[in-house]
């Protein structure tokens, strides 16, 4: 019914989907799988019209089609309910669910009983008994999720995309959505997702496809797959090779932390850093790891406790303070306090580093242009030129722009917040390859990581968080993902 | 860097070519249709009118590059004016008493809205609201509501010319150049884009916001005491009920010159296209003896169209 012909596209010079062809079938529910930055999600927005492809075609009831916008592509039939949902909170349910659709009297009135019975109607399809009149703000996103998708039915959608539709959801909510995309099934929908959780795609999918890299290397019914092929098939390739061996002998103490305390964060962290030294700090989303960084950096001072800076005791009240005692950090919020999107790649690189290139006549822009492209070529920064917004970038690149960012000012600590989360696995190699050399160059990083393997295989000794507290020191070499994840849960 | 790369790494400069086309074209017709407006006369009179505004503009390019806005311009043009006018009576104080207390009170008031906006934490409407109504209720106390006359000659010449150029608009000239090598050349003005950009990531990557903030309110503040006192110079009297809703054309030559409401993006070259826009139009239509009703009419059209066209060649 839909397919995907060779699909094609590149940003900003990257290419993130390269030749993908699928087809989509009614009443079948078609599980995109694939590491983050695979192009699934890429992949969701050319079908619903929000990106247009570079190459290849989308061909639907035999025809092919050229979406300009995502309502061309909802006329047409194709729906996305997104993975940032956008309701309008203080209309109801049965509002929302038929905005734009809204059943008139003879008069031009809207008809408010007849607006709640086909409200009502759209929603039972889905096996959802909801209050059509309660305000949209007092649903759960597992509720939201599902007005969303009745508000797909409503407008007659044959097919049905969902980015990462059970990330934010409970497990009984998951049931509930589940219990809908069955209803979907029934009715001869064509149901596209994609999720990172294993465990659901065999309970829930009728067909799986993977994408590594932004090529499609697998599609089978999900009858014909275990979950280790599937895994074999995501990554493609031996974790253990992507990871640089730790070798660096960690030197003297640069950077103690006595008693640190915020609450209700985090309280009486006492730590040491030394020269050359990769310390992981490992834990649960809230567990406080980046409310510790961020009190290091200065971005939320703690209330209590000390830190010290090769033996002398600092205050480090703002990020300037922390840059001038020789702190560095990438930041987990790449589009909140990372980039700025609008300024161009060199202007974003230099810009914590930028005294050094200034005297009382201005910038010296030659040595900052040279500094610019030294840097591109260390950290293999991919852009058209220095003076493309960094927001044209792709977020591997954009981080590394922000590793560079931070490593310019010569920081003799840096910590890196989550420094893989959202990129590609090439992009990623090449950051495990550059903490082993910072640590090689003498450099005391603190590395926090919600992937065990990764923090694993990077760090000489790893700190476990519990609720704000630290509740265990271990050595990477000798503890397993499963002791990390004891120390961690919360009692 | 060659000033030619810095053209090309200027990428807001080819978002302008929209502006240039409509300038040109509005140019080249006024030039066909009337005997007056390609004379050496009537462009210095263009001149000397559009250099007051474009003082102004370029001063709230920088407020406006932050992110933030400034209504109080002509308030402070009143106040300035006034307060210049006072202590330039013939025989009471040197030249540059009088320039110097314009200048001052204009600085002063910048620096109160950028105290307000950083330390206050106060939306940077609502602060400038508030200073557009005070000032103009202390140009009018300081005056006693009447015009302050009996200026000095010495200060009321330098509305006049240097040669075949009016003084008004070399400072303009001298104020927009110094601004325009400013913010390419120096950290200062390298931050004011990055606070405008992403304001928590700038002041993640170590620049003191609070700081720059400062900074642009009190230049601004600064220029427009300056506007006052040109302004107070070429009326021949300190005026409180002068300067009424100045703000809007200065903030709209700064957007019709491509600077982003929302800021971070923009600059003091597109700045001065705006300026040059708004000044040919007034122009133009009093030429084309276009009443005053129909003249604000057609001013608000082009200001709407000259922006509606830049955006929309920005986007493709």
């Amino acid at each position: 019914m839909l397919r995907a012909v060779q699909l094609t596209k590149t940003f900003g010079g990257l290419t993130v989907l390269q030749d993908v062809s699928l087809d989509f079938r009614p009443g079948e529910v078609h599980a995109l799988m694939g590491e983050n930055g695979a192009g699934k999600s890429t992949l969701m927005k050319m079908l619903a019209g929000l990106h247009r492809p570079d190459g290849g075609e989308i061909q639907w009831r035999g025809r092919t089609v050229r979406f300009a916008n995502p309502h061309d592509a909802l006329a047409q039939g194709i729906a996305m309910v997104h993975q940032e949902l956008m309701p309008i909170p203080d209309l109801d349910v049965a509002e929302n669910l038929l905005l734009g659709l809204e059943p008139v009297d003879a008069f031009g009135w809207v008809d408010r009983a007849e607006l709640h019975r086909q409200a009502r109607h759209w929603l039972a399809a889905l096996d959802t008994d909801l209050d059509t009149r309660q305000p949209m703000r007092r649903l759960s996103v597992a509720q939201i999720q599902v007005v969303e998708i009745a508000k797909a039915l409503a407008r007659q959608a044959d097919v049905i995309l969902m980015d990462e539709p059970t990330a934010a959801l409970s497990d009984h909510e998951v049931a509930a959505l589940f219990r809908a995309i069955d209803g979907l099934r029934r009715r001869g929908v064509a149901v596209v997702y994609t999720t990172h959780k294993m465990d659901e795609v065999f309970r829930l999918a009728d067909r799986l496809s993977v994408l590594r890299d932004g090529r499609l290397v697998h599609t089978a019914p999900a009858a014909e797959l275990t979950p280790s092929a599937l895994i074999n098939h995501m990554v493609g390739r031996e974790l253990a090779k992507v990871f640089p061996p730790v070798v660096t002998t960690p030197g003297e103490v640069v950077l103690e932390v006595r008693g640190l305390t915020r609450e209700p964060a985090y309280r009486d962290i006492s730590f040491t850093l030394r020269r050359g030294e990769v310390l992981g700090l490992a834990g649960l989303m809230g567990a406080g790891r980046t409310e510790i960084a961020e009190a290091l950096y200065g971005l939320r001072p703690a209330t209590a406790g000390e830190i010290r800076l090769r033996d002398r005791p600092v205050r480090l009240l703002s990020p300037q303070d922390a840059l001038a005692a020789g702190l560095g950090m990438v930041t987990e919020d790449r589009k909140g306090l990372g980039i700025i999107p609008a300024m161009s790649v060199q202007h974003n690189l230099t810009l914590s580093a930028l005294a050094r290139f200034s005297s009382p006549t201005g910038i010296d822009a030659s040595a900052e242009s040279r500094a610019t492209a030294e840097q591109i070529e260390a950290y293999a920064i991919k852009t058209r030129d220095p003076g493309q917004p960094i927001g044209e970038l792709s977020g591997g690149n954009q981080q590394k722009v922000l590793l560079a960012r931070a490593l310019l000012a010569g920081p003799d600590v840096v910590i890196l917040d989550e420094p893989t989360r959202g990129i590609d696995i090439g992009a990623k190699a090449e950051i495990y390859a550059l903490i082993g050399r910072l640590s090689a160059a003498g450099k005391a990083v603190l590395l926090i990581s919600s992937e065990l393997p990764e923090i694993l295989a990077l760090t000489h000794r790893l700190l476990v968080l519990r609720q704000g507290e630290l509740s265990a020191e271990l050595d990477p070499r000798h503890t397993t993902q499963e002791e990390i994840l004891r120390h961690a849960m919360p009692r | 860097m060659t000033l030619a790369r810095r053209f090309i790494l200027d990428r807001n400069l080819v978002h302008r070519f929209g502006i240039v086309a409509v300038l040109l074209l509005i140019s080249g017709l006024l030039a066909a249709t009337t005997d007056s407006f390609a004379t050496a006369s009537n462009l210095t009179n263009v001149a000397r009118q559009v250099s007051i505004n474009g003082i102004l503009a370029v001063g709230v390019t920088f407020v406006l590059l932050t992110g933030g806005v400034d209504l109080s311009l002509g308030s402070v043009v009143a106040l300035s004016g006034v307060v210049c006018a006072l202590f330039a009576h013939p025989g009471e104080h040197a030249l540059l008493v009088p320039i110097g207390m314009g200048l001052l009170t204009g600085g002063l008031c910048g620096l109160l809205n950028g105290v307000l906006v950083t330390r206050g934490g106060i939306a940077p409407f609502i602060v400038t609201l508030g200073m557009m109504t005070v000032a103009r209720g202390l140009a009018l106390i300081l005056s006693g509501g009447k015009p302050v006359a009996d200026m000095t000659p010495a200060l009321t010449d330098l509305a006049g010319d240097v040669g075949p150029l009016p003084i008004p608009l070399l400072c303009f000239a001298l104020v927009a150049l110094v601004s325009w090598v400013f913010l390419g050349r120096f950290r200062l003005g390298r931050h004011l884009y990055a606070v405008g950009g992403n304001e928590p990531a700038a002041r993640a990557a170590g620049v003191s916001v609070p700081k720059v903030k400062l900074f642009a309110y009190g230049l601004c503040g600064l220029l427009t005491g300056l506007a006052g006192v040109v302004l107070a110079a070429r009326i021949t009297t300190g005026q409180p009920n002068a300067g009424q809703a100045y703000e809007l054309d200065a903030i709209a030559a700064v957007v019709i010159g491509g600077t982003s409401l929302s800021g971070g993006v923009g600059g003091v070259l597109g700045t001065i296209l705006g300026v040059l826009l708004i000044g040919i139009i007034n122009n133009g239509l009093d030429l084309l003896s276009v009443s005053s009703y129909y003249q604000a009419v057609i001013k608000g059209v082009i200001i709407v169209g000259a922006v509606w066209l830049d955006r929309r060649q920005a986007r493709s």
